[in-house]
């Protein structure tokens, strides 16, 4: 086999891979984009390419005030959403896992059907709702806060059931077999093990909240978040300290799944 | 054997003294107040909500936020509306659709490798999937705003390869919106696809190829079929929040891409037409449930979740 | 540890049974009744096996036993108390579970120190150790679950029960996950470590040779309620109903019409042969003119040339035809067409004293009649030949 039969054949074997590969590279580029424009020192706020690098973005991230209270605002936000839709939500799917009941299909379409929904439809239903209850005037911080806890509860519910669906039972009776009561049962196995579903589902809340915007703008009155000042600044010319924004919310999220994985693997290779 | 059975009543088999008899009443109780707080939460913001926008949808049009409206059941609004808003509906429909046919086939390839050709680098081509959708969905999409700009690298290469005219754009294009669109809800078709596909025992390929099939025989007849579960649900995930959408449309389209979310927000915020708002809305959510529910009876996977 | 819960009038009983004491135990579900009215007495020290087919509510008991299963009604007691209402970990029991459930979150050591701290014994470190050196695991303490092997995983959950040194310890089917050879190995292994504690031990199986093999008692058990017990080669010898005749071994059941009593036998009428089978063998009443079957296992059966003289006077049958051999090496399995149709299995040693038949040849049987036994006309001739290998 020549060597060239020899290469088209491995392409041939490796055609997906590379394909997916690709792919990759594809959801990368903008990220490449994002981190480049925040070395940038742009010529005219109105031309948005790159000119020249520089610093100073980084150094002064919050040039514009407004960027960074809307950013204050937004992780504010993000994490009492991320509280009360974790600790509501694990309470559901326990209930949906563990207990049998009636009206168990209603709760789980119930679950589901925010899921389902295009943004903008329950975005403009809350906002029919808040007006026709007389809140039309306070739309704000704590209206964005409801809708936010809102459209989360359902990704928490989903994740950590699906991580307690794949519980064996058993480990729970052979807790109590080995004398554990219900609540040390419930300390020593089950949150332990149901845990880093619990965890993803925060994260996931958590971001999911950072980054809504189609929603927030509809019920946020004159209160401004980091999406909705992005929006914003869009048709104004867009300072490059948005790019900073993103590439350390980039950074920030690498490192927390890499430091799980590692953390993983540090753990088995201990042990074995 | 049975004779015991009915003595039990004369000696009482369960007598009073059982103090840590589970009760199943209760348990079924436990069941539902750990259900309570989220139930009402979604019951009051978002069942509710839902049932305002009917209310607002049928609302007198003469009316307006400040004064208040009228409910006058005028089903007219939803006439009216969509005699003057059915372009953008259906473009939303369109692009919605082909973003999705366009994210099936990228998703699938890349699922696909993610589950079969990965290896041992499985975990890291998933965390790589989802890494880049952590960075704010807005500058990601001011960031392709950027590539795809009128004198950038990427126009000026289609240019030089004649698959855009010498005056030719992409931004403010067709193109640019579904690009757009493709790009951020790659990841809802990606992960289920992935889940659906990983759960594929790899012997049963083998076993098509052992019977005779080419692989690409194998993989319509095989791969395919048991990954509809995950193509049922990706292409959902990623449809429905497609279809609503107009980031894209507003920040790489024009006013001629307008899609039916930008019509309904401009509608809501600076209209203040809230009747005819709602009635866009009512409209999108009953298309969107009718095409899912044809869509899942075709596909035939009803478990869905 | 449960004072509140021992009854007032019970603390005085003098006579008190040591050991698990199991009275009209019954579990209802929804649909059907997988235990019904079952009594059951396990002396303290004694290896115990519940031996059934899946969904014969062999772990449904055992399940109640441990707890983990609340009875329709009925009684358990240990050592003279009742413990048929105490929550799980209340009652001096401990399983060792079917997939071992061992908490994949914490290591070798810390599964099997989990019920010593939970009662908060002092002595968590030393006990721990001796109980891994006993199971020959002291090299992997810091490992976790997933990363032993089968047979060890079952080594652990044996020691993380044992650990606790319960009043009775439940096995339910521990080694239905590992293959044939480490299966048999840990029997003896784990028959070994019974002795060597001395506790009770209750074994939940589907697979007679290994009830058989560890156990002193079996209880086989069908439908929901015990078929029969006893020690193993009792009830191999001589089975009580056509179930345990055959999901325990396998036997040969022959019609026959009761001819009546005659001193310390039974004679039936044998398609057309006299035979008769011991009294104290006789499981159904002997009615004259009754139909029975008379049952036989096959390495019983002697197999012979037409007219040559066998050793076993008075049950001799003519008219056989050998329909198949099969050769295992320490043995040969024939299959003989009697005359009314039925084909008799039989087992012959080979001893190297005689030559093989073939197929197709003409042949005589007989047995000796102490090994035959009589069981009802009513009960199914081929209940439990269809031994379903998946555990429950």
């Amino acid at each position: 086999m020549s060597p060239l039969q020899r290469m088209g054949r491995w392409v041939g074997q490796h055609l997906v891979l590379m394909g997916g590969l690709l792919v990759i590279v594809y959801m990368f580029v903008p990220i490449f984009v994002v981190v480049l424009m925040s070395f940038n020192k742009p010529k005219s706020k109105l031309i948005y390419r790159f000119d020249s690098f520089t610093l100073q973005n980084w150094l002064h991230p919050c040039t514009d005030q407004s960027m960074c209270s809307a950013l204050s605002r937004s992780i504010q936000i993000g994490l009492l959403a991320t509280v009360v839709a974790t600790v509501l939500g694990t309470l559901m799917a326990f209930a949906l896992v563990r207990h049998r009941f009636e009206g168990r299909a209603v709760a789980n379409l119930l679950v589901f059907l925010p899921m389902a929904s295009p943004e903008i439809v329950m975005g403009s239903s809350l906002l029919a709702l808040f007006v026709a209850a007389g809140f039309g005037g306070q739309l704000g911080f704590w209206t964005i806060l409801i809708a936010h806890i809102m459209f989360c509860l359902s990704f928490v519910v989903v994740t950590v059931r699906a991580r307690l669906a794949g519980l064996d039972n058993n480990l729970e009776q052979a807790a109590m077999d080995l004398y554990a009561t219900e609540a040390q049962t419930f300390r020593r196995v089950t949150l332990p093990l149901v845990f880093p579903g619990i965890l993803g589902a925060a994260l996931l809340s958590f971001s999911l909240s950072f980054d809504d915007f189609i929603i927030t703008n509809l019920n946020a009155g004159n209160t401004t978040t980091f999406p909705m000042y992005v929006w914003g600044v869009a048709q104004r010319g867009v300072p490059m300290q948005v790019n900073v924004v993103g590439t350390v919310m980039f950074l920030v999220s690498i490192a927390i799944v890499v430091g799980a994985e590692l953390n993983r693997r540090r753990q088995e290779k201990a042990l074995a | 054997m049975t004779a015991s059975t009915a003595a039990a009543p004369i000696a009482p088999a369960t007598p009073p003294e059982q103090p840590d008899r589970p009760p199943a009443r209760k348990r079924k109780l436990t069941g539902y107040w750990l259900l309570l707080p989220g139930m009402l939460w979604l019951a009051v913001f978002f069942v509710i909500p839902f049932y305002s926008l009917v209310a607002t949808s049928l609302y007198d049009r003469t009316g307006s936020v400040l004064q208040g409206y009228d409910m006058a059941w005028q089903f007219s609004n939803y006439w009216h509306t969509l005699d003057d808003y059915w372009r953008p509906l259906v473009r939303s429909l369109w692009y919605g659709g082909l973003a999705t046919l366009i994210c099936l086939a990228l998703g699938y390839v890349l699922a696909y490798a993610i589950a079969f050709k990965s290896g041992r680098w499985k975990n890291l081509m998933l965390v790589l999937v989802i890494a880049p959708f952590f960075t704010s969905f807005l500058v990601r999409t001011l960031s392709w705003k950027l590539l795809l700009r009128d004198d950038g690298f990427i126009v000026n290469a289609l240019q030089f390869v004649h698959l855009l005219g010498s005056d030719g754009r992409l931004l403010a294009t067709p193109v640019a919106v579904i690009a757009g669109l493709v790009y951020n809800f790659l990841p809802f078709m990606v992960l289920p696809l992935f889940a659906s596909i990983d759960k594929i025992d790899h012997r049963l390929i083998e076993a098509a190829s052992d019977l005779y099939s080419r692989p690409i025989v194998g993989f319509f007849k095989v791969t395919w079929p048991l990954s509809l579960p995950g193509v049922v649900s990706g292409t959902l995930l990623t449809f429905i929040p497609a279809v609503g959408d107009y980031i894209n449309a507003e920040l790489l389209g024009s006013p001629k891409q307008r899609m039916i979310g930008n019509v309904i927000q401009s509608l809501f915020t600076d209209a203040n037409d809230y009747p005819a708002a709602g009635a866009l809305s009512m409209m999108l959510m009953l298309l969107i449930l009718a095409m899912v529910l044809f869509y899942v009876r075709r596909a035939g996977t009803e478990e869905l979740l | 540890m449960s004072q509140v819960a021992e009854a007032p009038e019970k603390s005085g009983d003098v006579g008190a049974y040591e050991g698990l004491r199991i009275r009209s135990l019954t579990k209802e579900f929804a649909s059907f009744t997988a235990v019904k009215s079952l009594d059951l007495d396990v002396p303290s020290g004694s290896f115990f096996a519940l031996l059934g087919p899946s969904g014969c509510g062999k772990t449904t008991t055992l399940r109640m036993v441990a707890g983990l299963e609340t009875p329709t009604s009925g009684s358990i007691e240990l050592s003279g108390k009742d413990i048929t209402w105490d929550k799980p970990y209340r009652r001096p029991v401990n399983t060792v579970f079917q997939n071992y459930a061992l908490f994949p979150h914490l290591d070798i050591y810390e599964n099997v120190a989990f019920g010593l701290r939970r009662r908060k014994s002092k002595e968590v470190d030393r006990s721990v150790r001796e109980m891994l050196q006993l199971v020959e695991l002291e090299s992997q303490t810091r490992k976790r679950p997933p990363q032993l092997s089968g047979g060890q995983q079952q080594r652990v959950a044996l020691a993380r029960a044992l650990i606790n040194s319960p009043e009775v310890l439940l096995l339910d089917e521990p080694l239905g996950a590992l293959d044939l050879k480490l299966r048999r190995s840990m029997q003896i292994e784990i028959k070994r470590i019974q002795t060597e504690v001395g506790l009770t031990f209750v074994h939940v199986t589907h697979d007679q040779e290994e009830a058989m093999t560890m156990a002193d008692t079996i209880a086989v058990m069908n439908q929901g309620v015990i078929e029969q017990m006893g020690a193993p080669a009792e009830l191999y010898d001589n089975p009580e109903t056509t179930f345990v005749a055959n999901f325990l071994g396998q036997s040969n059941l022959i019609e026959v019409e009761i001819r009546g009593p005659e001193g310390d036998f039974v004679v039936v009428d044998m398609q057309g042969t006299l035979a008769s089978i011991p009294t104290q063998r006789t499981h159904v009443q002997p009615t004259v003119g009754e139909k029975a079957w008379v049952g036989i296992r096959p390495e019983k059966v002697l197999i012979a040339e037409v007219g040559a003289s066998i050793d076993a006077p008075g049950n001799s049958i003519p008219g056989g035809v050998v329909s198949d051999v099969s050769f295992i090496g320490v043995s040969t399995q024939y299959l003989v067409r009697m005359p009314w149709g039925q084909e008799i299995q039989v087992f012959e040693q080979n001893t190297g004293r005689r030559r093989l038949f073939r197929q197709g040849e003409q042949v005589d049987i007989s047995w000796h009649p102490e090994y035959a036994f009589l069981l009802d006309h009513h009960q199914d001739a081929s209940a439990g030949v269809d031994k379903v290998d998946a555990p429950s």
